[in-house]
């Protein structure tokens, strides 16, 4: 412990409390265990609450009920009428006109307001006026690539629905994060509602979507929305929180209004991070790209999801490459941006600021014209044909796919017979054929060991409601499929996460690896996947780790970073070998890196549930997904949604309860 | 620090040159608007919102009505990729007009059909749609009595995998449509556990590979299929259907019944009687012609415009019959 210089609060119960219940805890958490184990060989496969796939409970009927009704009275009554008609308007308008400048043919035009040479050279000098040259030659070579891989106007939908989406989803989300930044009652209401909305599986509520806001841009928008505006609002109040006490005394002992405080110090100080938002609320938008497609949503979604009907990895591969690209520019760009913010407050009105007035006005003559010949002539209207690559990524995708359904499949297969039997199988067994009750207390029993008295109360909560879900069992399964992912998450994490963290020649290759597994729709690669593995629960994990490791990856190399150059010296100095170095200085030190990873690491694997339950995984994502596609289980999906998200909560207070108490510090609370 | 500005302002200036040098030189390109848009969608027939339901099969139907609704008909078609629920909601919404590939639904059907009142039907497509058990068909050659019920306890070994749990393993597929797998288990004492692959395509994959690889498999699947093409997966034979006998979900003890597979229209737009409507119900092909247009798009990766095209001009004489008289 004592080498945790980096708490940021101190723990909440007392030290002296503390290191009285320590030197018994471990004791206590494995006599627990014992209990469990032999309570699950006394009472096995009693009370599992087990409830087959296709049978429901009172409570999934009842929801039934409620939907059709809703569905029966949409025309007549006048909350939908004169609200939700309303909202659809606006929305509708607002991606169809974006959708006119950059992506269909409009005002009576046969192409978009913008052709390929005037959005490339507009998005460029926005890079360049915003963020710097770098990043606008990389905006660039990204936007003509769709063009090259013959997807021009699918990235220009797909482009405006998530501008469209990230727009809104800020004009909603930053003021509500200012209010949470500045009210602590505030925060506490909207903390959950922010998980809710992030854990919540998107299938739930598109078909319910759709009854609100009809079939077209304004459901997919919203869908995108719900997701992707928390990050937003999180990052927001995480900035306004972390504004340093003295200048804002400072300026209240003026005489300040609350609003010039706002205005004048807290908003401009955290504008970086308020960046930074922005950044995570567009990633987390362009990863409903796929889903959104489902309810006709334009754009590259279509193009993989109907390759996939074909198995076309091919094509898929080439559309999810689009969308990876997508994201790493606007990713860099956001960064690059957020960075800039930093420095030019640092540099105001410099000789480089006053150079730059004159380029950027040069520059901007430059794109206008671009533009204007792009509205006018067909040339740069439309991206020339005859150039097209894509159809050498799919051909080379396709061939990778068959090379791995054919020979790899046995060495692979050896892989997941060893994890499934040696560690899923047991695993699973105990917690979904021991007892409800048992797991229940033995989790309470956890919560309040590892954790706090509140930590046990919420995990005692969420079992109560996990009971009434009427989906215990599968939801035992999906608990077991989720620590087996997040242990083999933190495995690779502290694996690749120490080198880049060491390496920073590591870290530049293999960071926009990790950004692909972040953002190319996960079906992509588990086709190959499913050659490798066949459908079962070991490739729903597989698929679990390919997206939650980057973040607890990205994390862990941070945190080996930021421990301090002085210290790793004095380490070496003093004769430690490499392995000692890692093992006994960088990796302890990292521990508040280490357990954020976790953290983060858990919410991003229940995020891929439902995704997991395509390929294998049955248990609540299969529920979800059923639930989405067929009429009398749609209640069950729902009550599955829900338990997903309790166990997202309970899971996430358990470990950020155990972090606080164990010295790790308090874990920032956003994505 | 400041050597990205001037590197910088060389870019702006490079970057100035070539527009104004794109300017001068575009000036010779075809201006936009020039040839003039051809104004198609003027007839009477107006707009048709067709849903497009996430299979081949399907959509192979939908190109082809299309296709004829704007080649014959002179109708502005809009197509819409929608799952199955989602889009028998649209009828009520006015945002979809027909669905032309619908697998039983009785839900769905008593929802909007009979209670909502927002859906009529149009009628068959006369293509048949089979439900079942269906094993690769290198097994059926090896175990010729396999595709038997009664002897399938005899190979339950063969089937085991590590998500079976010491049973023989039936692979569920799609989540879009009904099973009865579980209760057919139990009431046929069946040593198998049903396990959920969870898409068509992870049930194709596992078939696919099942007929490369020669391993054992049983799984759920359905024919029309683009992919029956590829393998022609062998059909186990369940105890016979015999109508009611599926009226107890959880004692059905007998094989999925034949789909007569119909459209599904949208009253508002059957009340109308337009030409789109004619033709929607007029609509009727063969299992043959289904796959046919499937196997264009799936195998040979055509567009399923083109696809419809080539059809439609093989086969002039069946699309003759559908026009509105």
């Amino acid at each position: 412990m004592a080498v945790t210089t980096t708490t940021t609060r101190p723990a909440v119960a007392p030290a002296t409390a503390r290191r009285g219940r320590r030197a018994s805890r471990p004791l206590v958490v494995v006599g627990i265990l014992a209990i469990w184990v032999v309570g699950w060989l006394l009472l096995r496969h009693r009370d599992t609450l087990a409830l087959g796939k296709a049978d429901l409970t009172p409570l999934h009927r009842w929801i039934n009920d409620v939907n059709d009704t809703v569905g029966a009275n949409r025309n007549t009554s006048p909350i939908f009428l004169y609200f939700f008609n309303e909202i659809r308007l606006v929305i509708d308008t607002l991606v169809t006109f974006v959708q006119g400048l950059i992506a269909q043919p409009s005002f009576g035009r046969p192409v978009p307001v913008l052709g390929w040479l005037g959005v490339v050279a507009l998005v460029a000098y926005a890079a360049w006026a915003f963020a710097n040259w770098r990043v606008a030659l990389l905006a660039a070579a990204g936007f003509v690539l769709f063009g090259l891989q013959g997807l021009w106007r699918e990235s220009m939908d797909t482009l405006a629905l998530t501008l469209s989406a990230v727009l809104v989803a800020l004009i909603f989300g930053i003021p509500l994060g200012i209010w949470a930044g500045l009210s602590d009652r505030f925060n506490r209401l909207i903390t959950p509602v922010l998980d809710f909305m992030q854990t919540m599986p998107t299938f739930v509520y598109l078909a319910p979507l759709t009854l609100f806001f009809l079939i077209g841009p304004a459901s997919a928008t919203i869908a995108t929305l719900i997701y992707a505006a928390p990050p937003a609002i999180r990052l927001t109040a995480h900035a306004i929180r972390s504004v340093p006490e003295s200048p804002r005394e400072a300026t209240e002992s003026l005489g300040a209004t609350r609003w010039q405080t706002l205005t004048k110090v807290l908003l401009p100080l955290s504008k970086r991070t308020i960046v930074l938002g922005a950044n995570q609320t567009i990633m987390a938008a362009l990863s409903m790209v796929t889903i959104a497609a489902l309810i006709d949503a334009p754009g590259l979604g279509k193009t993989v999801i109907k390759a996939l009907q074909t198995l076309d990895v091919g094509t898929a591969f080439n559309a999810g490459l689009a969308i990876v690209v997508m994201a790493i520019v606007l990713d860099r760009v956001t960064t690059a941006a957020s960075a800039r913010v930093e420095e030019g407050r640092r540099h105001v009105g410099g000789r480089a600021e006053r150079l730059r007035r004159p380029l950027l006005a040069a520059g901007g003559v430059a794109a206008l014209v671009c533009a204007y010949l792009s509205y006018t002539y067909v040339w740069a209207a439309e991206f020339p044909s005859g150039f097209e690559v894509g159809s050498y990524v799919s051909r080379a995708a396709s061939a990778v796919t068959d090379w791995a359904q054919g020979d790899v499949g046995t060495v692979t297969g050896g892989i997941k017979e060893a994890v499934t039997v040696g560690l899923l199988n047991p695993f699973q067994g105990f917690l979904s054929d021991s007892p409800w009750w048992l797991v229940g207390a033995v989790v309470v029993a956890l919560a309040a060991l590892l954790g706090s008295v509140r930590a046990a109360v919420t995990a005692a909560v969420c079992v109560g409601l996990l009971v009434a879900t009427g989906l215990w069992q599968d939801s035992m399964s999906t608990l077991a499929m989720t620590i087996v992912a997040t242990l083999l998450t933190m495995a690779l994490g502290v694996l690749v996460g120490v080198w880049m963290g060491r390496n920073r020649l590591a870290d530049r290759i293999i960071r926009p690896v990790l950004d692909a597994g972040q953002t190319m729709p996960a079906f992509v690669y588990l086709i190959p996947f499913l050659a490798l593995f066949s459908a079962t629960r070991f490739t729903a994990i597989v698929a679990a780790v390919v997206f939650a490791a980057p973040v607890a990856i990205k994390i862990i190399a941070d945190g080996i970073r930021g421990v301090p150059e002085t210290t790793v010296e004095a380490a070496t100095a003093a004769g430690s070998s490499t392995w000692q170095l890692i093992t006994k200085v960088q990796l302890p030190m990292a521990r508040q890196a280490l357990v954020l990873a976790a953290n983060q690491g858990l919410i991003y694997v229940l995020s891929m549930v439902v995704v997991g339950a395509l390929v294998g995984a049955g248990a609540l994502g299969y529920d979800v997904v059923a639930g989405f596609s067929q009429n009398q289980l749609y209640g069950k999906g729902l009550a599955a949604g829900v338990a997903i998200v309790l166990l997202g909560i309970m899971l996430d207070r358990i470990t950020s309860a155990a972090a606080q108490r164990s010295g790790g510090g308090t874990i920032p609370r956003y994505k | 620090m400041r050597l990205p500005i001037s590197k910088g302002g060389r870019l702006a200036g490079v970057s100035v040159v070539t527009a104004v040098a794109l300017a001068l030189t575009g000036c010779g390109g075809a201006k936009i608007g020039a040839s003039g848009d051809s104004g198609s969608g003027s007839g009477k027939c107006g707009t048709f919102n067709i849903a497009i339901n996430p299979w081949v099969g399907y959509e192979a139907n939908a190109a082809v009505l299309a296709y004829v609704a704007e080649k014959e008909l002179g109708c502005k078609v809009t197509k819409k990729d929608l799952k199955e629920e989602v889009a028998w909601q649209g009828f009520g919404t006015g945002e979809v007009d027909a669905v032309v590939e619908n697998w039983g639904h009785d839900d769905l059907k008593k929802k909007y059909i009979d209670d909502q009142k927002t859906a009529v039907s149009a009628g068959s497509t006369k293509v048949d749609g089979v439900i079942g058990w269906f094993v690769p068909p290198w097994m059926a050659k090896q175990y010729p009595d396999i595709t038997d019920w009664k002897n399938l306890n005899k190979y339950a070994d063969l089937f085991k995998t590590s998500e079976s749990g010491g049973k023989g393993q039936i692979l569920d597929g799609d989540p879009s449509f009904v099973t009865n797998d579980e209760a057919l288990v139990k009431n046929l004492n069946l040593n198998y556990k049903v396990v959920y692959a969870g898409s068509e395509p992870a049930l194709i994959q596992a078939f696919r590979q099942a007929e490369q690889k020669k391993t054992p498999l049983i799984g759920y699947f359905y024919d029309p299929q683009w992919f029956m093409s590829e393998v022609k997966l062998v059909k186990v034979n369940l105890p016979a259907y015999t109508p009611g006998c599926d009226a107890d979900a959880e004692k059905i003890a007998c094989d999925y019944p034949a789909y007569d597979l119909d459209k599904i229209v949208s009253k508002k737009f059957a009340d109308a009687n337009g030409p789109a409507y004619q033709l929607v119900k007029n609509f009727q092909w063969t299992n043959e012609d289904q796959n046919t247009v499937a196997k264009y798009i799936a195998q040979d990766k055509m567009s399923p415009e083109a696809a419809a095209k080539k059809w439609v001009e093989a086969n002039q004489d069946k699309v003759k019959a559908w026009l509105p008289k």
